[in-house]
């Protein structure tokens, strides 16, 4: 993206829209254990506030992630998750993501449970953002290799 | 061969179309899936997983294993996808250069 397309008017309308888009990602995250919503959805809402300041202010933006860190950021994501059925292992569990046997002992049981979802799905949120932020940074490279973007 | 082909798919297109009016009806309680573990898990999923979203304790607590390899196969498939965007330029034509028509279609 070397010629961003923001105009005055994108450019003051994103700065509204990023923020709350970002603060509604975490409210899905977090409420995703109650109401409709979890790590795919939270994940896929976080990566638009990126993606908005990258396509109207461009790669030089300072509010951006880019290829290469997304790319392992994604992998961390995914990670987490499989840590946290580690986690449950190393506590003495019987299988993998059995979350009665987490190293921190919470009462009632199922607030062990709620953490483990919590973690997984903050894992499942990472993984997901980085990973659109990665599809849109390669077809944007391509783009840019093919002399079509211009 | 292809008249085969045809006929076999008639038949088999016939068979389903048959087969889908003897489908239990949509939240049939008396349905064999309705009956094996459901139950279970509306019974019990608010105490077990601490989660008042059945859907939530049934893909990430009951289902968590299957999950985690779901997330994985996103990840991989999303790799992929960037490491073939952005993969080498070998074979690929520079812009303003005549195509060249004896090495055949010039993959882009």
């Amino acid at each position: 993206m070397k010629e961003p397309f923001g105009g005055i008017i994108l450019n003051v309308a994103f700065r509204m829209l990023v923020p709350f888009t970002i603060v509604y990602g975490i409210y899905v995250l977090c409420l995703g254990e109650y109401s409709p919503g979890g790590g795919f959805q939270a994940g896929a809402l976080l990566s638009v506030g990126v993606l908005l300041a990258r396509l109207i202010l461009g790669f030089d933006t300072k509010f951006n992630v880019l290829g290469e860190t997304a790319v392992v950021l994604a992998g961390i994501g995914t990670f987490l998750y499989a840590f946290t059925g580690w986690l449950t292992i190393f506590g003495g569990a019987d299988y993998f993501l059995n979350y009665n046997y987490m190293p921190i002992k919470l009462e009632p049981a199922h607030e062990m449970h709620a953490l483990g979802i919590f973690l997984i799905e903050i894992g499942v949120a990472i993984c997901v953002m980085m990973t659109i932020i990665n599809l849109l940074d390669g077809i944007v490279k391509r783009g840019e290799e093919d002399g079509s973007a211009e | 061969m292809r008249g085969l082909v045809s006929v076999m798919l008639a038949v088999v297109t016939a068979m389903f179309c048959t087969l889908v009016t003897y489908l239990p009806p949509i939240g049939d309680v008396k349905s064999a899936p309705n009956q094996h573990v459901t139950p279970v898990y509306i019974e019990r999923s608010a105490e077990d997983t601490g989660s008042p979203n059945i859907v939530t304790g049934v893909i990430i607590d009951y289902r968590g294993f299957d999950t985690m390899w779901e997330t994985s196969v996103m990840f991989l498939a999303g790799l992929t996808t960037v490491l073939l965007l952005t993969s080498n330029t070998v074979g690929r034509r520079k812009e303003g250069e005549p195509e060249d028509k004896e090495a055949g279609e010039v993959i882009k």
